[in-house]
């Protein structure tokens, strides 16, 4: 393609009225350099178009002569006259003309304090509505849950035997990995600070309450957050993006029971499976670390721990887990459904879930914390 | 100049792992021709469009846009020919995090130094021209029917003027109405901005309203090429089926 000729354009007053003159390319490569000039210039009188000199042209070249032209002549919707040849201007400046009427200008958003207070009302709406949809959710969830409990044969075993590998045996190796390490941490941490008054076998004691209490299930719900809450989202939003939902509907079947029971139930399931793997790899993470540097026998350390950390706190922890495991499902479905048309949509909603997800856990953990605390246990 | 070629296409095979979908495929679009792309579902039509604009590597065969082979190009010169083809995705390929304004004005903001202001109001002129109104700018394509998102998507191929417009199934799925409206469309932007169209459908209307030329592809190549006078004597069965056909018959008034 050849270089393009930079635009150039010329006003003559004459007799009968102006004439603008215009030369070189008036392409959309080359046309921004006449942009400013062409829209100071103000003629006042009608224009004509003088097009013999004129290169190439193409409709964005077209747009800026008709806009001057218009500009020229306000209140009329004829076109200017155009003198000289060439062999497009004519059908290209017409062409656009007839598309090229300003439009109204779109209606301002007001600014200022009531604008604000709209605003906040509006937030506040929201919220409302949200925390309302989320309850709707939860009780549309446990009536349909229950209702298949009741008659077993109409689950969907083959989803919910799916969703558990996917989302409880395929997180095994991550959350006992996880564990193990958060186990060895808090052991070293208990045993140097417990050094300090000679008192290091009560280690055992630390990674005792703490793993079976807290840590195993909290970071296996950490972990389920971030994990299964965003492909949960990502592939019930995927659905509804493309209208597979609208489709099952059309079909009878009924996405609650098809997408957002297996997940939910499978994950009550699966979610204390993880909860007690991820204990004992705590536990074990502290045992390497009391036996590698503490001089604590494993054998010891079992037999200590036996003694002196109740049941009871085993199933304080384990009591937790299929509550996490429920609330992440739900959260991630309902965010999955929420999700609208657009990309945007389908990322605004995964991210939702998760923070909403690692929310709910931490909230919910501190509630079972002082709950457990009044119960005495 | 009728023998202007803008695209040549040489020996052209294109495969999907074992599954030949092209093989020893020719085929010439002259500059400033209309020319139709039709053939049995499955036979390749989208896979040539896709070949020729550099989104399916050919396995063999050669490919020439404007002269020039694409896989020989070094980026600067890639773009620059890229720029001088407008594709429009069979279902509109918009970007749905985007108002339809700004999906016009993405080819503009990448390869024009266009100012913001002037870039705005050519957005709209294209919008406008591609038969939407003044309104639908500001909408996000997740807010329009089909054929709006069609005509949105025509917009946004338009952008920079290009030389050579790419369609892939353009009228599929629009009222009768609406799909002869946008034959004209098409046809009316041919002749103000002496386009190279390139039009991949299976609508016998679009074809008798818009098309100079119309390519027969079938059994892995190009089965026929020629107006549709021409192709009515074709001796092939699929071609005297399409033609001959009730649809056929009515679309060209035979």
């Amino acid at each position: 393609m050849a270089n393009p000729v930079s635009p150039d354009f010329a006003l003559e007053q004459g007799d009968e009225g102006s004439v603008l003159r215009v030369s070189g390319d008036w392409t959309v490569a080359t046309v921004q350099e006449v942009d400013e000039p062409l829209r100071d210039l103000a003629p006042g009188t009608p224009l004509r178009l003088d097009v013999t000199h004129l290169g190439r042209l193409d409709t964005a070249g077209a747009f800026v002569l008709d806009r001057t032209l218009r500009a020229a002549m306000p209140g009329t919707e004829d076109s200017a006259e155009i003198i000289g040849d060439h062999a497009a201007a004519r059908s290209l400046i017409a062409q656009v003309h007839a598309v090229s009427a300003p439009a109204p200008p779109p209606p301002v958003r007001s600014g200022g304090i009531m604008a604000m207070l709209e605003r906040t009302g509006e937030g506040f709406l929201k919220i409302v509505t949200e925390t309302i949809a989320t309850l709707a959710f939860l009780g549309e969830t446990l009536v349909t849950c229950g209702r298949l409990l009741v008659t077993p044969w109409k689950l969907r075993w083959t989803s919910i035997v799916s969703v558990m590998e996917e989302a409880g045996l395929d997180a095994l190796p991550i959350i006992a990995f996880l564990s193990f390490f958060v186990g060895m941490v808090v052991a070293f941490i208990g045993a140097t600070t417990l050094s300090d008054f000679d008192l290091q076998i009560y280690t055992v004691e630390l990674i005792g309450y703490s793993e079976l209490r807290e840590f195993g299930v909290v970071l296996t719900g950490i972990v389920l957050a971030g994990r299964t809450n965003s492909s949960f989202t990502a592939q019930i939003g995927t659905m509804k993006m493309r209208q597979e939902i609208d489709a099952m509907q059309t079909l009878g079947l009924k996405p609650m029971e098809v997408l957002v029971a297996p997940r939910v139930l499978a994950m009550v399931a699966m979610t204390p499976v993880l909860t007690f793997v991820a204990t004992l790899a705590g536990i074990a993470g502290g045992i390497m670390v009391g036996w590698l540097s503490l001089d604590i026998n494993p054998g010891v350390f079992i037999e200590r721990l036996r003694t002196s950390v109740p049941l009871d706190q085993f199933w304080v922890g384990m009591s937790k887990a299929p509550v996490f495991g429920f609330v992440c499902a739900l959260i991630a479905c309902r965010q999955g459904l929420n999700v609208g048309g657009s990309v945007q949509s389908l990322g605004h909603a995964t991210t939702t879930s998760v923070v909403q997800a690692l929310f709910a856990i931490i909230v919910l953990d501190a509630m079972f914390a002082v709950f457990y605390m009044e119960m005495g246990i | 100049m009728t023998d202007d070629i803008i695209i040549r296409i040489r020996d052209l095979k294109t495969a999907y792992g074992s599954h030949v979908v092209h093989e020893d495929l020719d085929l010439d679009i002259r500059r400033g021709e209309i020319i139709g792309i039709i053939g049995p579902s499955g036979c390749g039509k989208s896979v040539l469009l896709r070949a020729i604009v550099g989104l399916k590597q050919p396995a063999a065969g050669s490919i020439e846009v404007f002269g020039r082979r694409l896989e020989t190009l070094d980026p600067v010169e890639r773009s620059a020919i890229e720029r001088r083809w407008g594709v429009m995705f069979q279902d509109g390929a918009l970007f749905s995090n985007l108002t339809v304004r700004e999906n016009v004005e993405v080819p503009m903001k990448e390869h024009t130094k266009l100012g913001p202001e002037l870039r705005e109001e050519l957005a709209d002129m294209k919008i406008r021209l591609a038969g939407l109104g003044p309104d639908a700018g500001a909408k996000y394509p997740s807010d329009l029917s089909g054929g709006m998102r069609k005509r949105a998507a025509l917009a946004r191929s338009l952008a920079l003027d290009p030389e050579l417009l790419f369609l892939d199934e353009p009228t599929a799925g629009l009222d009768p109405i609406t799909a002869s409206g946008f034959d004209a469309l098409v046809r009316k932007l041919q002749r103000a901005l002496g386009l190279t169209v390139f039009l991949v459908t299976h609508d016998v209307d679009t074809l008798h309203a818009t098309c100079d030329r119309i390519a027969v592809l079938g059994e892995k190549h190009v089965l026929a090429v020629g107006t549709i006078e021409e192709l009515r004597t074709v001796d092939h069965p699929w071609v005297q089926e399409y033609f001959g056909g009730p649809r056929g018959r009515a679309a060209t008034g035979h």
